[in-house]
């Protein structure tokens, strides 16, 4: 039968969820949508599953190290919780206090901040908006290069080069400087091998890393806002204080932390500078004074009894949880890696 | 008329250019800006000269310091005068920028000027023993230098750190991949584990090594094979999350293509995404070898380090390149440090060679887009002269 079908009639729209209903009881099929979508095939699901797997790899990774260095200092948790982290006496095996090294590793990481700080936002600038395009690419270079060199070799120069130029500046600073604590000797006329030295060899460590982060943030300013900054018959200074800056405030700051981590857990450079006692004291231009918690275990681990050793895995559990967190909470800072286009 | 390529410039000024020619300075003149820096270096060096000449000061450090503050003084006040506060601080901000950095950058080239200065001599001096040498009767650094040499060093370190990049490339690889693929939480939380396993400390990476596998084996635990796994631990994050980055700039578009053409995921990231991003990934690779190939940390309780050659990293205690260097130092022969700085430039040089190949690798990497682009902007500047110059 024919469906007879008024050309003028004004076609009836279509109410959610109620049937088209034609001229002679003519029901409209009901609008079932067509699945496009064929599911997932059995390749991608393979393939999803593989790459969680290998992901999941990290996480095992992750769970294996806390959970073999727990269990690895067990006696030290054990016996000597209590005081680990409070006593200021570190001295096996009587007393396993942490505080003399976690306080010597945190005074270096803060040293080499006050280096690598205003180093780092001075690189990032000149690369960003000072340094001429060709002088550019080369400073970036630079820096790269800065990053690969090994700690060990920053470390012997430390200990050598900077060590001797250094030696001077020590004795002029305790004798001019010397009502501030920091630049005290922790025994008298002894200088070098100190925090102090650390702390700027390690600075200088950390400025690629500090550097690279606050530049890519500071890269990301809207163009159209320094220009409008300088449209306005602002000064270069004036659109990088009160634009860029302010604009990449918080990617300097995790930057800073991450170079902060860094700091914290640089292992052979400290090794190699640092002798210590190790006291818990203000006085860092010298040796015999705060200790650092890598530089203990590497100096130490091997040559030590077992519940020494105990402590010292103890103390670098104490050192994997520290960075981990400031290293968490810097990239949150930062960001998360932009423009993710897949 | 202006000619229309200069009117109307497709590439817009470069960021950097911004601001360069800021009309203040045009009128000025750079001649003027030389003359004040020049005029205030001058004055403030000669009026340390004469101080520390008639005081009878003597300290390099006082002398750069105070000629450095009397170098700012002088500019400010020079730059207040001619040209106002505002673009006085300008000014003062540029210098200040400029020497900081300055002092940034001095370390470096210190640190590499030293070791080449001290090791070269060593290696030149003693050619193919130095590399060759294994340090069997050298071992305490009283020998002569001539018995002493890093061959075993070497060997060790292209042994330990090749094993790391076969195991942990692959898997940061498939790590990158399942960041950018997936979009699930989960992907994220192993993201930010990721993120914060960059900074492990490497001594906690050589402690956890010790641990797990060194000590349930006993004396014979040490191995180039426990050395290597310790450089894993370090090498994973940081090559995954520099993947990642790589993989991640391949353009969409790429990808959309490949999927509306039908091809299953797994293909396109095969196929497509990871062929694209292959010379960033190689140069994340490269760089990351080139981490571990430095860090000494993880081996000092893995690796054992030995006087011998030991071509085995699986079984004995086995030198690297690190530890090498560390031992030297420690030593107390009169020949210890040059031995350490023989080390520490046989050591620099592979870092920097692998750093110098990195570049050459990524270089293709930057080069093709900046390319296309070019080549976009190139025609598109002669369509437009050829379109304009019949009227003109």
């Amino acid at each position: 039968m024919p469906l007879a079908v008024d050309p003028n009639a004004v076609p009836m729209r279509a109410m959610p969820g109620l049937p088209i209903i034609g001229p002679e009881g003519w029901v409209a099929p009901t609008d079932v949508p067509r699945i496009v979508d064929p599911g997932e095939r059995l390749s991608d699901r393979n393939f999803r599953w593989g790459i969680g797997a290998a992901g999941t790899i990290v996480l095992v990774l992750l769970a294996l190290i806390v959970a073999y260095l727990f269990s690895a200092s067990s006696w030290t948790i054990g016996h000597h919780l209590g005081e680990f982290f409070t006593s200021i006496n570190w001295a096996p095996p009587v007393h396993y206090g942490i505080l003399p090294l976690l306080l010597g590793s945190l005074a270096i990481a803060l040293l080499a901040e006050v280096i690598a700080i205003p180093v780092s936002v001075a690189f990032s600038l000149l690369i960003n908006e000072y340094a001429p395009i060709k002088l550019k690419r080369r400073l970036v270079t630079l820096v790269d290069l800065m990053a690969t060199i090994p700690s060990i070799v920053y470390g012997f120069w430390g200990l050598t080069a900077f060590s001797t130029y250094f030696y001077g500046t020590s004795i002029w600073l305790t004798k001019h400087a010397g009502f501030v604590p920091i630049f005290r000797t922790p025994e008298p006329d002894t200088y070098g091998n100190s925090i102090f030295i650390c702390g700027i060899v390690v600075g200088v460590m950390i400025v690629p890393i500090v550097t690279s982060i606050s530049r890519e943030v500071m890269a990301q300013t809207p163009r159209e806002i320094c220009e409008a900054s300088l449209a306005l018959g602002g000064t270069k200074w004036a659109m990088v204080t009160d634009v860029i800056l302010p604009y990449a405030k918080n990617g300097i700051v995790g930057g800073a932390l991450l170079g902060f981590g860094r700091a914290l857990g640089e292992t052979m450079a400290v090794l190699v500078i640092l002798s210590s006692a190790p006291k818990v004291t203000p006085a860092l231009l010298g040796p015999a004074g705060l200790g650092a918690i890598p530089q203990q275990i590497g100096e130490f681990f091997t040559s030590v009894p077992n519940h020494e050793k105990s402590a010292l895995i103890l103390a670098g559990l104490t050192l994997f949880t520290v960075t981990l967190t400031v290293n968490f909470v810097a990239r949150r800072m930062v960001g998360q890696p932009k423009a993710r286009t897949a | 008329m202006l000619p229309v390529a200069e009117r109307h410039d497709s590439s817009g000024p470069l960021p950097s250019d911004v601001g360069v020619k800021s009309p203040m300075k045009v009128l000025n003149g750079r001649w003027k800006s030389v003359a004040e820096l020049g005029g205030s270096a001058l004055a403030s060096i000669s009026t340390t000269a004469i101080l520390f000449a008639v005081t009878g000061w003597d300290s390099t450090f006082a002398i750069f310091v105070l000629s450095l503050m009397l170098f700012l003084m002088i500019y400010s006040v020079v730059c207040f005068v001619e040209h106002g506060a505002l673009e006085a601080k300008s000014k003062i901000a540029t210098v200040a920028i400029w020497l900081l950095a300055l002092a940034g950058a001095t370390p470096l080239v210190a640190i590499i000027f030293y070791v080449i200065a001290n090791g070269l001599p060593v290696v030149a001096g003693h050619f193919p023993h130095f590399l060759t040498n294994s340090m069997v009767q050298a071992a305490d650094g009283t020998a002569p230098i001539s018995k002493a040499g890093v061959g075993a060093a070497i060997l060790g370190t292209f042994e330990q750190v090749g094993l790391t990049a076969l195991l942990a490339i692959p898997l940061s690889v498939v790590c990158a991949i399942f960041f950018v693929e997936s979009k699930s939480r989960y992907a994220n939380i192993i993201r930010m584990v990721v993120d914060a396993m960059t900074g492990t400390p490497s001594i906690v990476a050589g402690l956890f090594i010790y641990e797990i596998w060194v000590l349930p084996r006993g004396t014979s635990g040490k191995m180039g094979l426990a050395g290597s796994l310790a450089l894993f631990v370090i090498m994973l994050p940081i090559v995954t999350r520099t993947t990642e980055e790589m993989i991640s700039i391949v353009p969409g578009s790429i990808k959309e293509a490949a999927l509306a053409l039908g091809a299953p995921k797994w293909k396109v990231m095969l196929l497509v995404i990871l062929p694209t991003a292959k010379a960033g990934i190689v140069t994340a690779a490269i760089l990351g070898i080139a981490r571990s190939v430095g860090e000494t940390a993880p081996v000092l309780f893995t690796a054992g380090g030995s006087n011998f050659y030991n071509l085995n990293p699986f079984h004995g205690v086995q030198d690297d390149l690190p530890l090498r260097m560390y031992q030297a130092i420690f030593s107390h022969g009169s020949n210890a440090d040059a031995e350490a700085w023989g080390t520490g430039f046989v050591l620099m040089s592979l870092v920097l060679a692998l750093f110098v190949i990195a570049r050459f690798v990524g270089a293709g990497k930057q080069g093709s887009p900046r390319k296309i682009r070019m080549l976009i902007a190139r025609t598109r500047k002669s369509k437009e002269t050829a379109n304009v110059a019949p009227a003109s």
